[in-house]
């Protein structure tokens, strides 16, 4: 597998806010169906990483590769607006707070992209709506408003609205950090499946059970690097690092609570 | 001299006719303005420096002078420049450009305040920002302000008798031309007072449906 070329290649990240310096140099490789969890404190950096894989927060140094693609290339603005857009329909993104769009139904939530942007007919979108909703479990509220849902539903039809653009890679913000405790497994369910079909993912999450669970590799961040990366057996049985070794202890003393 | 309503029935065609054009320029310059609110706000907040002052100085115009000067300078003003428009297209671009100023204004507050990951959720999925916009953004806003705009149109509704001074038949000249032959102004204007209440509640009556059905997404 290591042999292979990386899929999401993420060379040399920097990324700074004025003089704060948000990411320190930071390289991943992701190799294709490989599923990557990134952990660590608040504020160190994983949702800026996260973001600079599909350009939402543009990097300040350092190169993002899908494939055979550079992400962040340097183009003319209308070139490099084109491209982005086109580059982006093949990443899944899922956010904290679902970012569902109120003023469509769970079905049109889904259509949307599909019909304006790959140019499906209705009835097409219509068909990809529901296989992608059967796939998360959400078949039956397809005719709702999201404002209907639960956390848990929501996040499981946002899940969905990324799958229909076929994504090569699906990105995850703590998906499951705003809802309530009892609405997290059935999100963690939906990712695990993906898992199991070979989605490519990387993974921004608190929930170290998880992780352990699902990922491959696992890093941990603070301050904007990389601390420390490997397996999950290693990452959270015996890391070798302090700061690591630190963090998991508070992190379990809390959620232990 | 004492009130005589019984006047009021060999007037009464006129009147109904002059509600009519009332309801006909009502419903022409509400579109205009809902139209325009949008398409005004969206200028505002996102053309280009070089497309956004001038609209600033026309905004000024619609919102800083009274309704009645800009009627008369649609209707009589334009014409030295080559623009002569029937009164009843005078009036409604008058009063639609009008509310459309002001309904652009509830519009980009309204944008404004759309949540952030409305438009990073749309941008992800590969839509531009135009696109964004248009589907996701504005769609919105625009619901979010369904409310005030409605009382914007009820404001329109009544501000639709000042179109009479440039000849536009509506519901208050006609009144007044009925009121010409009869001498008779108190009935005729508790005439059109009715009649303009009658209006009144049927609009009310079509936004409340129209906010019904935007409250299903809530
Ligand atoms: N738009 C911004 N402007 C300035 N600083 C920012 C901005 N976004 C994030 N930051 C800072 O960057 C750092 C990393 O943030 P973030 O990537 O969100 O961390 P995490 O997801 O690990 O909690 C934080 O110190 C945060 O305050
Ligand atoms: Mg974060």
């Amino acid at each position: 597998m290591t042999d292979q070329k990386p899929f999401v290649d993420i060379r040399h990240a920097q990324k700074s806010y004025g003089t704060l310096e948000v990411l320190k140099d930071i390289s991943l490789q992701v190799q294709r169906g490989q599923i990557v969890a990134i952990i660590g404190p608040s504020g160190s950096g994983k949702s800026t990483l996260l973001r600079a894989i599909n350009d939402l927060d543009p990097l300040t140094g350092g190169e993002v590769w899908l494939e055979d693609t550079q992400v962040n290339k340097k183009l003319p603005h209308r070139q490099y607006e084109k491209h982005i857009n086109q580059v982006r329909q093949d990443i899944g993104m899922v956010f904290q707070h679902f970012n569902l769009f109120p003023h469509l139904t769970v079905r049109d939530n889904i259509k949307l992209a599909p019909k304006l942007l790959k140019g499906l007919s209705d009835a097409e979108a219509d068909k990809l709506a529901e296989e992608q909703l059967e796939k998360v479990g959400m078949l039956e509220r397809i005719d709702y408003y999201p404002s209907r849902l639960s956390g848990g539903q929501k996040q499981r039809v946002a899940i969905a609205r990324a799958l229909a653009m076929k994504p090569k890679v699906m990105l995850f913000d703590e998906a499951t950090s705003a809802l309530d405790p009892e609405l997290v497994e059935e999100v963690n369910l939906v990712m695990k499946k993906l898992a199991e079909e070979h989605m490519t993912m990387i993974i921004v999450t608190h929930e170290m059970g998880f992780a352990e669970s699902v990922c491959d590799r696992v890093l941990f961040m603070d301050q904007g690097v990389v601390v420390e990366e490997g397996p999950p057996e290693v990452i959270f049985r015996n890391p070798s690092n302090e700061r690591t070794r630190n963090f998991l202890r508070k992190h379990l003393a809390t959620a232990n609570k | 001299m004492g009130l005589d309503f019984s006047v009021i029935p060999k007037y009464l065609d006129v009147i109904l006719l002059g509600a009519l054009w009332t309801i006909a320029i009502t419903v022409a310059a509400a579109l205009l303005s809902f139209i325009g609110g949008i398409l005004f706000a969206v200028i505002a907040l996102y053309a280009p420096r070089a497309i956004r002052l001038p609209f600033r100085a026309f905004e000024w115009l619609f919102m800083g002078t009274p309704l009645l000067l800009q009627l008369f300078l649609i209707y009589f003003g334009l014409v030295q420049i080559g623009i002569d428009l029937p009164a009843f297209v005078a009036g409604v671009i008058g009063l639609g450009l009008h509310f459309a100023v002001y309904n652009s204004e509830l519009i980009q507050t309204a944008i404004v305040a759309v949540d952030r990951g409305q438009m990073e959720a749309a941008r992800t999925l590969g839509l531009s920002r135009g696109e964004a916009l248009r589907k996701v953004v504005v769609p919105q806003a625009v619901r979010d302000v369904i409310p005030p705009i409605g009382n914007n149109m009820i404001a329109l509704l009544k501000d639709s008798a000042l179109v009479s001074v440039i000849g536009v038949g509506e519901l208050t000249l006609s009144a007044q031309l009925a009121i010409g032959r009869t001498y008779r102004p108190f009935e005729f204007y508790v005439l059109a007072a009715v009649f303009y209440y009658v209006i009144n509640l049927g609009m009310e009556a079509v936004l409340r449906r129209v906010e019904r059905r935007v409250q299903a997404s809530r």
